[in-house]
């Protein structure tokens, strides 16, 4: 396929001794959304983090859009630049308010004109409807507006890419509704997505392909139907029967 | 012992009024006998043993707050009282201590600073009184501020201070675009103009050697330039200590331990007596100039620790956010790190500018006169010996000011800046 944006081979990491990603291959072509799962510390987070380099991988090639992430550091920028990314705890800069966490790095990475970085960010923000909130301060909003402006916030730097690392993990459950709204509209607007989650409700209904890691490999990928019908390995049943 | 105290019964609401004016009434004794001992030499507790009469005080003002100790009064005043300074007989105690020892200091204290003091006059002879002789600080005002600095030129030092005051002050009023020109013409240009202006030498002024310079205005001179100039280098110390580059984060780890394990003299001395032998032939570098490098490295280091912390005490989701928007490490470092950081590091950074211009003085070691310098040479004077208290008090109270006015700017940074919680 020549729409692959994202290309993983025989991707290998160690944190010291201790191996997190074995063997990974991955394919991710255009507006794909893959919804990743595995038990805690199984290398989920590390395998999201290592498509924009926020973990360097020792081992094997990882490709995004068409570049080969390596020490090289103009390359890992730019490509950080088409590669937006939400964390589990927001990590907003609190020292901002939403609207100049949204505008700063258009203004400062892209050179976006200040007027015009403040139009993108309203637009973004009104789609996750916190446009409100605009010139508050992180710390004045909920949780679950929080991560809301953090979308935004990601989104305003027109990815590509968008990297979900737990959205919801740190949220109250009145919230996490709210966030996986606006992901799923996000996934509507023809988003290549990557996500890590356990909301199986909304693998079930966005994702096109999930797949499920334990012990920093992948056991099993299969399209979304066909991996909650049938799941071929025993450790994936075991998985789903207690998640679900 | 409390128990046999309550010969009236123990304090209660029922009998409030009793025991409120009765524990009034002995507390008011006590301070009365505190003060008749201690400025009228009488001792109304005469009769009794020597040993006893000198604690009766006490005892009056511990059995009067023992008897105003009523819980929920419903006097206000009284509960708040009782609260804060009443709590319990240990509280009492301390409570009557620190009055008594008020009441004796206080007094003398005033009177010898203004009441019994000399302020007018020309000459050590007309210090009369017996108070401080604020005419020594009086006579030697100017010496202490211009240092030997030539009366005829003192006017250009005014006028850089007054420049310098002028620019901060208006600052303030004006608008944010403007105020950025201000703040880069104050911290870029502005340092060589006073410089030019004070030193001379040029455009028809008299040059004036440095050792001249000297009294509270090198205070000032030497204060601003260290302070200006160590946060930047404190700033680069710090990101290189946490470098992951192996060469830079050595050289910062290393200078750092080397500056903060040297104390401030002989960094002076080697400033003053060692430097010059490195420089190469022909280069001139002059003595303050050595002496402001020299203060500038030496807190740099202090202050790169301070700053350190504060980076420290980021989460590292703020690095992985900044970097995950494509910022690069300066970038990330000055738009999200640093600011977040440094608001952090507010109440360490004041106290590193405070120690350091409170390190000042000891440019004294080479032969550099600031205020306190100055002071040391004045009451070393044949016609002026033995006004050292007055000069020290004046200097305290000199550097007092300076210190508590930055600390309370300090603390009106940290609320401006406080936005998050």
């Amino acid at each position: 396929m020549s729409d692959q944006i994202i290309e993983m081979l025989d991707v290998n990491k160690w944190f010291d001794d201790f191996q997190v990603l074995k063997n990974i291959n991955l394919k991710v072509s255009q507006k794909q959304k893959i919804v990743v799962c595995g038990p805690s510390g199984s290398g989920k987070s590390t395998l999201i983090r290592c498509i924009n380099r926020l973990e360097e991988h020792q081992k094997g090639k990882i490709i995004v859009d068409g570049i080969e992430l390596s020490e090289n550091t103009k390359n890992i920028e730019k490509i950080r630049a088409e590669v937006g990314m939400v964390f589990q705890q927001f990590n907003l800069f609190p020292h901002l308010s939403i609207l100049d966490n949204c505008t700063l790095a258009p203004i400062w990475v892209k050179k976006t004109p200040k007027t015009q970085a403040e139009e993108m960010a309203i637009k973004q923000l009104e789609k996750v409807q916190i446009s409100d909130q605009a010139k508050k301060f992180p710390g004045q909003l909920s949780g679950g507006q929080q991560q809301r402006a953090a979308i935004a916030r990601a989104l305003c730097m027109q990815p590509k890419i968008m990297l979900f690392d737990e959205p919801t993990s740190a949220l109250d459950p009145e919230m996490i509704k709210e966030v996986l709204d606006a992901m799923v509209n996000l996934a509507k607007g023809g988003m290549t997505m990557i996500v890590v989650t356990h909301e199986m409700g909304f693998a079930k209904e966005v994702a096109d392909e999930v797949i499920f890691m334990d012990e920093g490999m992948i056991v099993e990928k299969a399209e979304t139907k066909e991996f909650f019908a049938n799941p071929k390995s025993d450790r994936t049943k075991l998985f789903l029967s207690q998640i679900l | 012992m409390i128990k046999k105290l309550n010969f009236l019964g123990m304090p209660t609401r029922d009998k409030l009024n009793l025991f409120v004016s009765v524990g009034t009434l002995l507390f008011v004794l006590g301070i009365i006998d505190v003060i008749l001992n201690s400025f009228f030499e009488m001792n109304i507790t005469s009769f009794l043993p020597r040993w006893i009469n000198y604690f009766t005080p006490l005892v009056f003002s511990f059995v009067g707050l023992h008897y105003i100790r009523i819980e929920f009064s419903g006097i206000r005043i009284l509960d708040r009282l009782n609260k804060n300074i009443n709590l319990n007989w240990f509280n009492a105690i301390l409570t009557s201590l620190i009055i008594f020892v008020l009441i004796k200091n206080i007094p003398p204290l005033l009177n010898w600073l203004f009441f019994d003091a000399d302020f007018i006059g020309t000459s050590k002879e007309e210090c009369s009184r017996e108070g401080a002789c604020w005419i020594f600080v009086n006579v030697w005002f100017k010496r202490l501020i211009y240092g030997l600095y030539p009366n005829s030129e003192i006017w250009r030092i005014n006028l850089s201070f007054l420049m310098l005051i002028g620019l901060v002050i208006s600052a303030f009023f004006v608008t944010p675009k403007i105020k950025k020109y201000i703040i880069i013409f104050l911290l870029f240009i502005f340092p060589f103009i006073a410089m030019n202006l004070i030193s001379g030498g040029n455009f028809g002024l008299e040059w004036v050697e440095t050792p001249a310079w000297g009294g509270l205005s090198l205070t000032f001179i030497i204060s601003i330039f260290a302070l200006l100039f160590c946060f930047p280098v404190g700033m680069f110390l710090a990101l290189g200590r946490r470098s992951s580059a192996p060469i830079v984060r050595y050289s910062s780890i290393g200078f750092i331990e080397f500056w903060r394990g040297v104390p401030l003299i002989t960094v002076l001395f080697m400033a003053s007596v060692m430097m010059p032998m490195f420089l190469p032939d022909g280069v001139y570098m002059d003595k303050l100039v050595r002496v402001i490098i020299a203060i500038t490295l030496f807190e740099a280091a202090y202050m790169a620790e301070v700053i350190r912390g504060g980076l420290q005490a980021l989460p590292r989701g703020q690095y992985d956010a900044g970097k995950s928007l494509g910022m690069g490490y300066w970038r990330m470092h000055l738009l999200v790190i640093l600011p977040q950081a440094l608001k952090l590091v507010i109440p360490g950074v004041a106290n590193t500018f405070l120690a350091l211009v409170k390190d000042t003085p000891l440019i004294l070691v080479v032969g550099l006169l600031e205020l306190v310098g100055m002071i040391d040479m004045a009451k070393t004077n044949p016609e002026w010996l033995g006004f050292a208290t007055e000069g020290y008090v004046f200097a305290g109270v000199v550097f007092w000011i300076i210190c508590y006015s930055m600390s309370r700017y300090s603390q009106y940074l940290e609320r401006k800046y406080k936005t998050d919680r």
